[in-house]
């Protein structure tokens, strides 16, 4: 294991490291650094930067030792809050867990929408089905625990919160997060046959835009 | 013209599977691809396709096609009987099937899983740069269905001629060579030295996403919540049961549980072929 005051590499078989960050906003930095590097040319190959909620995965690196001693001499600069591509994506306010996350954040139902669609959110990491990204932007007192006990099906298009994260379901699948609200167009998120298969990736930035529209 | 196969019997999980999806794993897309890959290669070797052409992945129960041209074809993996309109033939090696003969694998007298390989490969339509079947998250062609129709591809004009094949028969121990880590510090000391000194035995229960064991569970050190991090080919993960499970290459792309240990590659296509029962050893190495 490298050790360094920012990151810690761990081995991760013969050809992979996995590098833990500190907290969510320098994993973000850490990531965005990995990509600059890999899109000028001074990374080594790696096959897959897989991030996650506070390590990014280096799959497929011939050396992992000998990247994770480069690592530590890394200047990383925090990630400016604008720098990134945003995507819009509409929401209607629905949800069938809109009173019970009401009643956590202590305000009326039909003020949800206005506490959700008044960030900037930011895709931190994907994963759980592909198109599904994990959306960190709510500020600690918003946070809100997974239900109970979670849906057999949850619809695609479904809007949802868990702990510090927001996310919207690609497709229809089992689920536990808090349901707020329905995307009318689901299909924008995933379709492996476009040039660009996921709308979602890691450090996409993401704004909710109330609708009233219907599906 | 190329042939086209019709599925006579599809078994009991047959999958279309090549080396797999690369370089989407950040999006949550698994690797997928063949779980026994060096079976998958030779076979192809054998008829003269690049080693990675996609190809039939079969679980114990083997399946039946029916080709509507004559195809050449290599049942290998797993050992089976096969069959022609009802005639044995050689398994391991290449076979010639007549337009409308059905060509039966069946099941497997040891091992899990065969691999069905012909001659130009299965031509489905790739998705994300691979054919393969993912079963976790959908992606590639469905399971095989009574009925299904597969394109083949056009078989390479010269096929080499097959030298003496070194199949590698199904392993009666599992010995899975493993590196400690990245989160090996989340378990007792104790733990460590069960999990490579206890013989474990393959579940049940196992399938393409995981390798799943039975045996003495492993302790972890502290019961803190692991927050989702990326999970590799190989991954050792312990759930809360503490049993280890092996992610095989449908696994998902990031997890919640602690790895203890990754498995090197190379030692996953033995992992492959482990039935149900079969005794697993952890070595370090």
């Amino acid at each position: 294991m490298t050790s360094h005051p920012r990151l810690t590499a761990r081995p991760a078989g013969r050809h992979a490291l996995l590098v833990e960050l500190p907290d969510a906003e320098r994993t973000a930095a850490f990531h965005a650094e990995l990509l600059r590097r890999r899109a000028v040319g001074t990374l080594p190959p790696v096959r897959e930067i897989v991030p996650g909620a506070r390590t990014v995965l280096l799959d497929g690196v011939r050396d992992p030792e000998a990247l994770a001693r480069r690592l530590a001499d890394w200047e990383i600069a925090p990630r400016a809050a604008d720098d990134g591509d945003v995507v819009e994506i509409s929401v209607r306010y629905d949800g069938p867990d809109l009173a019970d996350v009401a009643a956590l954040w202590g305000v009326g139902r039909e003020e949800v929408a206005g506490l959700h669609s008044s960030r900037t959110y930011r895709v931190a990491f994907c994963g759980f089905a592909p198109g599904f990204g994990y959306l960190t932007g709510l500020p600690a007192e918003l946070h809100v625990p997974r239900r109970a006990t979670p849906r057999t099906r949850v619809p695609a298009g479904a809007v949802g919160l868990a702990g510090p994260y927001s996310a919207v379901y690609p497709r229809s699948t089992p689920g536990g997060w808090q349901l707020i609200g329905t995307m009318p167009d689901p299909g924008r998120l995933w379709d492996p046959m476009r040039e660009a298969a996921a709308l979602l990736t890691p450090g996409t930035r993401v704004r909710f835009v109330p609708t009233e529209d219907a599906a | 013209m190329t042939a086209k196969l019709t599925t006579v019997r599809a078994g009991a999980l047959t999958t279309v599977q090549d080396s797999g999806r690369y370089g989407h794993a950040h999006l949550g897309v698994p690797r997928s691809g063949a779980l026994d890959a060096f079976a998958m290669r030779l076979a192809n070797r054998l008829l003269g396709n690049d080693p990675d052409t996609a190809v039939l992945e079969t679980t114990l129960t083997g399946c039946a096609l029916q080709p509507d041209r004559a195809v050449t074809v290599v049942v290998g993996g797993a050992p089976c009987p096969v069959a022609v309109d009802g005639r044995p033939v050689a398994w391991g090696t290449p076979v010639g099937v007549p337009a409308g003969a059905v060509l039966d694998v069946g099941a497997v007298t040891a091992g899990v899983r065969s691999y069905v390989a012909v001659a130009g490969g299965i031509a489905v339509e790739p998705v994300l740069g691979s054919r393969s079947t993912d079963l976790l998250s959908g992606l590639g062609p469905s399971a095989l269905r009574d009925g299904d129709v597969l394109p083949v591809g056009t078989p390479a004009r010269q096929v080499a001629t097959p030298v003496a094949a070194p199949w590698q028969g199904p392993p009666t121990e599992l010995i899975l060579p493993v590196r400690p880590g990245p989160r090996a510090d989340w378990f007792t000391p104790a733990a460590l030295h069960t999990f490579t000194s206890a013989t474990y035995r393959v579940s049940a229960h196992s399938n393409r996403i995981g390798l799943r064991t039975e045996g003495p569970p492993l302790e972890r050190a502290w019961t803190g919540e692991l927050p989702s991090e990326g999970m590799v080919l190989g991954a050792v993960q312990v759930p809360p049961d503490g049993r280890p499970v092996v992610f095989l290459h449908d696994h998902p792309t990031t997890g919640g549980y602690p790895v203890i240990a990754v498995v090197a590659e190379p030692a996953l296509a033995a992992a492959a072929q482990a039935a149900a029962g079969t005794p697993v050893r952890f070595t370090l190495g």
